[in-house]
């Protein structure tokens, strides 16, 4: 008897259990809690939108500072010589933002902040006496939309940048575009670069013309940078106004070609070549020249200049934890400098999320046919400048780098994906010494 | 100025010449996806490092070569 209770019993809650399998999730039953140690996740199913790809969001954003010192004796103000002292402070950040179109393809804007505060000692010569001001900043923005095709493995973008200091201002516009190879394998890439500069003319103190004195008994000062103070006999500042200066026009205009193409699992190679046109004021207006007789001029360069760079990069994996990148570029240009650089790198992956990168980089260039040292130059001469970054010279930069991106993020803190710091001493031939530490850090 | 121009061209056609030679050279292998795991290494990238962004900045000030690394060859003064 108690067997066939049981049974039925069973019998009765196996066809309750069945029963509720088969009702509706808006039944009532559902109503009432189970009573349950589990606590099921509870999904939003009201918010359906909170993962859509065809929506903005943000993928990353990029901050990059580097701190920068340098040395050297070679100032072009004070005419190839005198000190050329400068540290600057940059920093930079760049956000990414990414989201699908209706066509499933990806499209990235990327707008980027750049701030730079700098100090040059040889600034203070631009005035004779040397009390020019020696600090200045830099505000750099810059914008960018890239869309790509994942079915044609093709992209196209556009851009725009400024760069906006107190004697120069800069604004560049560029189109790119690339296109992958049937295989996947290899891809083109083609940039136009536009860049339309301003360079404010401002003079060394001894050529700025003298304003005329219209009252007997006092003084007029006029600045380099166009401030202009009358003084009464006694010293007082009678006035004071600041007269706008002059401006020139530069213009660079550049077409960047690229082809990358993977040779084996292990090794990649991308070819590099630029064709570059500069017109315009190509010179800098306080930079001075001292000729052979004793007397000093501005610097005085052609209008005009063409560049073509060629170049190499080639990436190899080496065993699982060595990784080679190499780097050769050959330069010409239509001032007559010919240049080589070759760097190559070494990251070795400490773990797969931590590297150590040993770099040198080699350069050397010819001078241009316009360069000559302080008192070198003739007054007959058609063109002329002491800027030693036209001198013939060879120069050496190295250092290490080293890079944390674990999966779980930088120092357990999931949004901090990458962090990188590097340290570079730079030393050319001509005694200009310098060392740069960097830091780049990315936020996901 | 158009001799310098026709002996800059035939340099550059020399040198482009010797860079097809050497991809020539190496064998390229037709790649799947799944064999490409070490080139997708973000070390292996064929760009300039983010950190080295104001390093190329420095150099390009300093040096009158400029170009084919995908870094700047315009815009800012870099004047000292």
């Amino acid at each position: 008897m108690k067997r066939k209770f049981l049974s039925i019993l069973g019998f009765a809650f196996v066809c309750r259990m069945q029963a509720f399998s088969q009702t509706s999730s808006d039944s009532s039953l559902f109503k009432t809690k189970p009573v349950s140690l589990y606590t099921p996740v509870e999904l939003d199913t009201a918010n359906k939108t909170s993962y859509n790809p065809h929506r903005l969001r943000i993928d990353e954003i990029d901050f990059v500072s580097s701190y920068y010192s340098q040395t050297g004796d070679h100032s072009p103000v004070t005419g190839g010589i005198g000190t050329q002292q400068v540290t600057d402070f940059s920093n930079g950040i760049n956000l990414n933002m990414v989201w699908l179109n209706d066509a499933n393809n990806k499209n990235t804007l990327t707008a980027g902040l750049g701030y730079d505060h700098h100090s040059s000692a040889s600034a203070a010569y631009v005035a004779l006496n040397g009390g020019a001001k020696t600090g200045g900043t830099r505000l750099y923005p810059s914008l960018d939309w890239t869309i790509e095709n994942s079915k044609t493995g093709g992209t196209f973008g556009i851009g725009a940048s400024y760069s906006g200091e107190f004697n120069y201002k800069s604004k560049e516009l560029d189109l790119h575009w690339s296109k992958k190879t049937d295989d996947k394998n290899g891809e083109f890439g083609l940039k136009l670069q536009g860049y339309f500069d301003r360079v404010t003319m401002i003079l060394p103190s001894e050529f700025v013309p003298a304003t005329p004195v219209s009252q007997p008994g006092t003084t007029v000062i006029t600045t380099a940078s166009g401030n202009t103070e009358v003084l009464s006999s006694g010293g007082q500042v009678i006035s004071n106004s600041k007269n706008s200066l002059p401006t020139s026009e530069r213009n660079t205009f550049t077409a960047a070609f690229s082809y990358t193409q993977q040779i084996n699992s292990r090794l990649q190679v991308m070819f590099l070549g630029d064709l570059v046109e500069q017109n315009g004021y190509l010179g800098l207006p306080f930079h001075r020249v001292y000729f052979n007789t004793g007397k000093d001029t501005i610097e005085k360069l052609p209008s005009s200049r063409f560049k073509l760079p060629v170049g190499m990069r080639l990436n190899y994996f080496l065993g699982d934890n060595i990784i080679l990148r190499a780097y050769y570029r050959y330069y010409m240009d239509s001032w007559g400098i010919r240049s080589n650089t070759a760097g190559l790198e070494m990251p070795v992956k400490i773990t797969p999320f931590f590297s150590i990168s040993p770099f040198y980089r080699y350069y050397d260039q010819t001078a241009a046919r316009y360069f000559a040292p302080y008192e070198v130059h003739s007054p007959t001469d058609e063109y002329y400048t002491s800027n030693y970054e036209y001198s013939d010279f060879q120069s050496s930069f190295y250092g290490i780098g080293f890079r944390l991106a674990p999966p779980n993020g930088v120092f357990g803190w999931q949004n901090l994906h990458d962090l990188e710091i590097r340290y570079g001493h730079y030393a050319q031939t001509t005694d200009l010494v310098s060392d740069v530490v960097s830091i780049s850090l990315g936020f996901k | 100025m158009l001799d310098n121009l026709h002996k800059m061209i035939k340099q550059t056609g020399k040198i482009l010449a010797g860079l097809i030679l050497i991809a020539s050279a190496t064998s390229c292998v037709h790649l799947k996806e799944y064999q490409k795991s070490r080139l997708n290494d973000s070390e292996m990238a064929l760009t300039n490092r983010k950190v080295e962004k104001n390093e190329l900045n420095f150099q390009s000030y300093e040096e009158a070569a400029s170009g084919a690394n995908a870094g700047k060859t315009g815009g800012g003064c870099g004047c000292n």
